[in-house]
């Protein structure tokens, strides 16, 4: 008899019911040798069969920790499912992580199996080797290059599998009894957070979570065992675990191994996935050859492409909403759907698309836009690793650009006074590993997870995200003020490369802009604007109408916003130089650094709040070879109009 | 799945396999090569090298059969017997396990890395032009044999993103390594390369030094190269010989050449 789905409480039975019902359809495709090789799901519960009794003989048992450094690969999903076959726990590590980074996560562990896609993996973690006193196996996929190695350590992929499917041989009830000892409440997984601010933690993950989440958002997508989803993030990244390892064992579908991470694009059309992911960046990249390559295009194409993409651009995203469209409108759409958003699909490998995520950062309204008037159904969600990704998913028809939609089935939400994000769902994490003290101050004793992103439920029950805690602030009437969430807005023009914005304890908003000299430079050009440099360029009085518009727009759409409509722009000025990291107002990885912006420029912020026209100003510059020197500019101040806000219009 | 293997046992250089003895070659009154004898062992990384006009090229040249010595011999082992050979043409040193890659790189620019790396396959196909055209009798097995042959090199080079991707579009560096790979392609046992890093940035000749060693290590092959580049030369090489105007003046490991006062002269010049 087949036990009930709530039986099946941890991946490796899910796997094997996979095997027995499922047996002949694809599990894992990976291109190798040019062509597409194709494991099914026996052949896939075989190979994990073989790995696990091969762990086994090695030593590894029932909560040890299986390290895990490579790229996409069947043999990479297989050995996760060995290792949790046995109750171990796989740590799926960065794979283009330096050899030092990697040691923290193998001594916290205290991890004494690792798994190595090649030479290049196996060299690094060979090298911390004298750090980690507790790693005795190194196991390596691709055998080139390793046949000098002489360390005891190592020992080939093969030949552990080889080993474990003769003592399968000899003993299939171990491994069986194995799998059946496995619960839904012990550890599948351990991601390591990325260690930007601190060290990395180790978020320990349950199999019911992740089965939970895994579950709840492919009954919401109604994902079944025809879809397909390409592989091509670091499976260290939890996204991907969800992706390629939770999913596809909840539902069945087949996932795919691009050959490297030069040809995803190639490999892409070749599968036409039907459930994707993609953080803003690669959409971005996307959108960018896309234009680029349009340039070069014939005169008649570019007129069909411009014609036809100002008809997706206003019709597009209601079609795929299911709104009402005029009949022309629709017929023109078709017509657009035949001779440009058809064969652009096909070109990005998206023909077959039926669900595709963004998520990680704010994505543009265009950039969201150009997808979904294509006909692309992309999605938005908001998730982290410590709550198994999906907390709030766009459900199909209900799709806005600055929202994250609304709770997936069984997420609770609420919010601290300062508006601090908590989440109480069943595919919150178990703990940070061996770090009681930081599991305490993120869970608290009630079981809410405190996320550090600030945001409030709009009126249709979708979240929205709006900044972090600690960069929130309040105006003087002490409505909200979210300053990064104001900058991204304005980020989001293309003539707007940085923006600054200021309230904290003030009656307004007010902001520095600074202009994207390549944007504006050939916005000037297409004008006959002539001008000198960057300087010059930024005090044109064309260029702050144009930066004006830019910030009348963002206005227009706080005004929609009752929570946000009071923090409107009220005036900005345009920066007479790039912000800049060599400056210290930027960080290395090009934040904004606020506070010390507002310092640096006192005079200016308070040129901006005393009603002034013009402002003085005489800095430091420092040129790229170390050198300093004075500069003087007399900088413009230009208001901007404001909106009544939606809510107030509505009462009036 | 099945995933390629190396080539198994540990290859260490061994018994000489060419021998090159008092080889000249004169083009009218410019003597190319003058009494020039050297021998290069089983897998060995065999580098030629001298200043400019040395005879470099030609020495190459004529081991592979584009020119013929008008004195001397050049010997090759096959298995336990020695063939001696004076005028042999290029084709036949290719069907004798001679491959070879060129300074400037000789590709067929229209064509796709993968096509050129196919035409590589030539001298390995049986069938003839009418079954190939027609797909009939074994030639549809036989096409699909090559062409995993020739999947395996691009995996071993690393080019699977640019397998569809014509070959004049590449840059030159990409280009030379397809140049290597269709080289592979004919399964040499001896591999002549003729300045395979000329031209090339740090990076890519770091590259270029890692395939040329892998393909020492990985499929046994000897290597006979000439390069410029002496960084490159003493890291990779097992045995340097040196040319100027034509004669041999020294042959030793890069240590024993790079102390020798003679090759210091030619490289630096001397005061007459």
């Amino acid at each position: 008899m087949e036990p009930g789905i709530g039986e099946l409480d941890t991946f490796p039975k899910l796997l094997m019911m996979h095997a027995r019902i499922r047996g002949a359809r694809p599990a894992i495709r990976e291109k190798d040798l040019g062509i597409w090789q194709t494991w099914t799901w026996h052949e896939f519960a075989e190979e994990v069969r073989a790995l696990a009794c091969g762990l086994a003989e090695q030593g590894f048992k029932r909560g040890d920790h299986l390290a895990l450094v490579s790229d996409n690969r069947p043999r990479l999903y297989a050995a996760m499912c060995a290792a949790q076959c046995l109750g171990g726990v796989p740590v799926p590590l960065y794979q283009d992580a330096v050899a030092a980074e990697m040691g923290f996560p193998i001594q916290n562990a205290e991890i004494s199996h690792a798994f190595a896609e090649d030479q290049e993996q196996v060299d690094k973690l060979l090298e911390i080797l004298p750090q980690c006193p507790t790693l005795r196996h190194i196991y390596y996929d691709d055998p080139r290059g390793m046949r000098h190695y002489a360390e005891g350590v190592l020992a080939s992929y093969e030949s552990l599998r080889d080993r474990g499917r003769a003592a399968y041989r000899r003993d299939p009830a171990f491994l069986e009894s194995e799998i059946a000892k496995g619960r839904g409440e012990d550890a599948a997984a351990m991601l390591f957070t990325s260690g930007t601010t601190a060290t990395p933690k180790g978020v320990v993950l349950t199999h019911h979570a992740l089965i939970d989440r895994a579950r709840a958002a492919a009954e919401l997508e109604r994902l079944d065992d025809r879809d397909v989803a390409l592989a091509y993030l670091p499976p260290a990244w939890v996204g991907q675990f969800i992706f390629s390892l939770a999913q596809p064992f909840v539902t069945g579908y087949c996932i795919c191994c691009p050959e490297s991470p030069e040809t995803v694009m190639t490999d892409m059309r070749e599968i036409g996935p039907t459930y994707y992911f993609a953080p803003p960046r690669v959409l971005e990249a996307l959108l960018t050859q896309v234009s680029i390559r349009m340039e070069d295009a014939s005169r008649v194409k570019r007129w069909l492409y411009a014609r036809f993409m100002a008809i997706a651009q206003r019709v597009g995203g209601a079609l795929l909403d299911g709104k009402p469209v005029g009949a022309l409108d629709r017929l023109l759409y078709r017509l657009g759907d035949l001779v440009v958003y058809g064969p652009l699909r096909n070109v990005l490998g998206m023909s077959r698309v039926r669900v595709a995520y963004t998520a990680g950062e704010a994505i543009g309204p265009d950039l969201f836009k150009f997808y979904r008037s294509i006909g692309i159904n992309l999605k938005q969600l908001y998730g982290s690793t410590e709550t198994s990704v999906f907390v709030c998913v766009q459900p199909d028809g209900q799709v806005k650009p600055d929202t994250v939609g609304p709770a997936v089935r069984g997420v609770e939400l609420k919010f601290t006074p300062e508006r601090e994000l908590l989440i109480r769902s069943p595919g919150l994490f178990k703990e940070y590993y061996k770090n009681p003290q930081a599991t305490l101050e993120a869970k608290d004793a009630e079981g809410w997870f405190h996320t550090g992103d600030a945001g409030y439920v709009d009126a249709d029950g979708h979240l929205k995200i709006i900044d972090r805690v600690k960069d929130v602030g309040r105006l003087s009437d002490g409505t909200l003020f979210a300053p990064k969430y104001l900058e991204n807005k304005l980020k989001f023009f293309p003539y707007v490369k940085e923006a600054v914005c200021f309230g904290q304890a003030r009656d307004t908003v007010c902001a520095f802009v600074n202009i994207d000299m390549e944007a504006v430079g050939n916005w000037a050009e297409r004008r006959n604007l002539a001008y000198s440099g960057f300087t010059d360029l930024a005090l044109r009085d064309e260029v702050y109408e144009l930066v004006r518009g830019c910030v009348e727009r963002v206005n227009a759409d706080l005004a929609q916003d009752p929570e946000l409509a009071n923090s409107q722009i009220h005036r900005f000025l345009i920066l007479h130089k790039d912000l800049d990291p060599d400056d210290e107002e930027l960080t290395r990885t090009r934040k904004v650094r606020r506070g010390f912006i507002a310092e640096k420029y006192a005079a200016l912020v308070e040129a901006l709040y005393s009603g002034r026209k013009d402002v003085h100003i005489e800095a430091q510059v420092r040129y790229e070879d170390g050198r300093t020197g004075t500069f003087s500019a007399d900088l413009k101040i230009r208001d901007a109009r404001t909106f009544a806000s939606a809510a107030a219009r509505k009462a009036a | 799945m099945t995933v390629p293997q190396p080539i198994a046992g540990a290859q260490r250089v061994g018994e000489v396999v060419l021998a090159v003895e008092n080889v000249s070659l004169s083009f009218g009154g410019v003597k190319a090569l003058v009494e020039v004898s050297f021998d290069v062992r089983e897998h060995e990384v065999r580098a030629i090298i001298g200043p400019n006009g040395a005879g470099k090229s030609s020495m190459l040249n004529v081991l592979n059969g584009v020119y013929h010595a008008q004195k001397g011999t050049i010997r090759l082992r096959q298995g336990a017997a020695w063939r001696e050979f004076h005028d042999m043409d290029s084709h036949e040193a290719a069907a004798l396990g001679i491959a070879r890659t060129f300074q400037n790189i000789a590709l067929f620019k229209g064509m796709t890395v993968l096509d050129n790396i196919m035409t590589g396959r030539n001298l390995k196909m049986r069938c003839n032009f009418l079954q190939q055209a027609l797909w009939a009798g074994p030639a549809k097995k036989e096409e699909l044999a090559h062409r995993r042959a020739a999947e395996e090199i691009i995996d071993f080079l690393e080019i699977q993103h640019i397998r569809k991707t014509p070959v004049g579009r590449l840059p030159y560096g990409l280009q030379k390594r397809v140049e290597l790979g269709r080289a592979l392609a004919a399964e040499p046992t001896l591999l002549l390369l003729d300045e395979p890093m000329a031209g090339m940035n740090l990076e890519e000749k770091q590259d270029m030094c890692r395939f040329v060693l892998d393909v020492n290590d990985h499929y046994g092959t000897t290597i006979v190269l000439i390069e410029h580049d002496m960084g490159v030369v003493m890291d990779i090489s097992d045995r340097v010989v040196v040319l100027d105007y034509g004669r041999r003046i020294a042959d030793g490991t890069p240590d024993e050449v790079r102390s020798n006062q003679a090759v210091i002269d030619a490289y630096l010049g001397v005061a007459h």
